[in-house]
């Protein structure tokens, strides 16, 4: 763990957060201004922290919301006012919000942020930055392709999904698999091309991955697995077993990398993402949260780093009171970061819902619906433990299962509490 | 002083009830999330405020 030491100067002589005994006012920079970093504001102002706030982005607009951009918002269905992630704005926020801004470099040793607009001093910094679409590797990279992370890709890519055009998908993750849904719900004739055998295999288990894979063909899109590409143009991909698929528009879904080039030389850890201790810090006053982050979770005895939207969330709240604790010279005081991780995605007209551990599991079981309802409940058990549970559609049991995971109930104490059990409204 | 849900945003992501269980329950279909008390302590708007932070949709409506 960094040597947290240089902070024992500081002391919080007034009580609010953020100030020191003369009154001078620390500043707090977050870098990255999309979820984490604004809920990482607006837990620090909620904590009570009374000093400078200021957040640079590198994107043109306010904060706004990733998940509907291969949802409501490429359908069409939402209009850019819903994706706002802070309606009622920032002035209660007091903050210094500075969008187009790029942060350059960070020297951890002397506090000092570089930007493309100059240098940033600080007290306490957030690490947010995210992460970006891979590409495909050389030379099947193609600057035509469309990727979906930015609003500028949702609104760039619904222009394309005409009635009756061909889409081509690559990668069957949850954002493929999404944009798939979406086109076909705009009437595209649709194709995923996928590498794995069976995808989210790793995530969800054979069979359940299984049952998800198999909403494509039941809503008439066309999955083929195990592929691999040979060749690709603006419009068109080539398999190396000969079969070429043309289209109006190629979409790569092939997974995200974490934004931390910027940090090379930093003085941070880097490895798959920004290395952090069990309590969201990367350095002395320096935390990191959200997709960029990386951790080791106590709960599951493992280091990962989370692409999810709920742990955006609640990884700012953690992080920002792990800041706190470093500025008022308590870093002692800083709590594991110990979530059981959630996520959810729109398909067709499927709500998937996972909650728990992704991977490493014993045994998965179907303990409600079934898989040709379009509606079902399973659990995941590792040893005598139940560590996850998968729902297609069926939100509020998924839910009930919140509480047994976060108290690490056993496998029998899971299948005890199955729903079918309760009586109807209960 | 009230907390409500407002239906037609609702998209039942059920972080609320994740969040303040002892305020809100879910719809059997579709998860859509809905206020299950009447009376609103302070403990109860507390938590329907955290709850409405953690509300991708900003569905969730606190009157003080
Ligand atoms: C299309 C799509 C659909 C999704 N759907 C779901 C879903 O259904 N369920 C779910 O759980 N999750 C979903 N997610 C994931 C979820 O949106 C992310 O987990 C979440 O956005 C992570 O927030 P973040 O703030 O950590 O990172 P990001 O949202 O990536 O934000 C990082 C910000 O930092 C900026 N930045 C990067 N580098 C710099 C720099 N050097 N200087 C300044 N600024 C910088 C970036 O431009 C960006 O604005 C989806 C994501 C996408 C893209
Ligand atoms: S968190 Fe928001 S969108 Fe989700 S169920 Fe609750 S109110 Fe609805």
């Amino acid at each position: 763990m960094p040597d947290p030491s240089h902070h024992d100067r500081v002391t919080n002589t007034s009580g609010a957060v953020g100030s020191v005994g003369d009154g001078e006012r620390k500043h707090v920079v977050i870098v990255g201004a999309s979820l984490a970093g604004l809920r990482s504001a607006e837990a620090l102002r909620a904590h009570g922290f009374v000093g400078r706030l200021t957040i640079v982005g590198d994107e043109g607009s306010a904060p706004y919301d990733r998940p509907p951009l291969s949802k409501q918002y490429l359908s069409g269905a939402w209009g850019e006012e819903k994706l706002w992630l802070r309606a009622r704005g920032f002035d209660e926020l007091n903050l210094d919000l500075q969008l187009n801004v790029r942060a350059e470099s960070l020297d951890v040793a002397s506090l000092a942020l570089s930007t493309s607009t100059g240098d940033i001093a600080f007290d306490g910094l957030v690490i947010a930055t995210g992460a970006r679409p891979r590409r495909l590797p050389e030379p099947l990279d193609h600057g035509d392709h469309a990727v979906v992370r930015t609003k500028a890709h949702s609104d760039e890519l619904r222009d394309k999904l005409r009635d009756g055009a061909k889409v081509v998908v690559i990668g069957a993750g949850f954002i493929g698999a999404e944009v798939a849904a979406t086109a076909r719900c705009r009437g595209c004739e649709v194709t995923i091309l996928e590498a794995a055998p069976l995808p989210l295999e790793r995530q969800l288990g054979p069979d359940m991955a299984g049952v998800c894979a198999g909403l494509h063909e039941r809503n008439g899109v066309t999955l083929h697995t195990g592929v691999t590409i040979v060749a690709t143009t603006a419009k068109s991909v080539t398999l190396a077993d000969g079969r070429s698929f043309a289209a109006d528009v190629v979409v790569v879904g092939v997974g995200v990398q974490p934004n931390i080039e910027w940090l090379q030389g930093s003085g941070l850890t880097l490895g798959n993402g920004i290395e952090c201790d069990e309590t969201c810090r990367a350095a002395p006053s320096i935390v990191a949260v959200g997709d960029v982050a990386c951790w080791p979770n106590a709960r599951y005895d493992e280091r990962a780093r989370v692409e999810h939207w709920t742990n955006a969330a609640e990884m700012a709240e953690h992080g920002a009171a792990t800041l706190l604790a470093d500025l008022n010279g308590t870093p002692e005081a800083a709590l594991s970061y110990m979530p059981v991780p959630y996520f959810w995605s729109d398909q067709y007209a499927t709500k998937i819902q996972f909650l728990g551990r992704v991977g490493g599991f014993d045994e998965v079981r179907v303990v409600a619906g079934a898989a040709d309802s379009g509606k079902l409940l399973a659990l995941y058990r590792r040893g005598d433990r139940v560590v996850g549970a998968l729902g297609l559609s069926m939100p509020r049991h998924v839910m009930a299962y919140r509480r047994l995971l976060l108290e690490n109930a056993s496998w029998r104490e899971a299948l005890a509490s199955v729903p079918v059990a309760k009586a109807p409204g209960a | 002083m009230r907390v409500y849900v407002d239906e037609s945003i609702c998209q039942g992501h059920t972080l609320c009830a994740m969040a303040a269980p002892e305020l809100f329950d879910l719809r059997e279909d579709d998860g859509h999330a809905y206020v299950s008390v009447t009376e609103f302590t302070a403990e109860l708007m507390a938590a329907g405020r955290r709850a409405a932070s953690t509300c991708p949709e900003q569905a969730i409506v606190v009157e003080d």
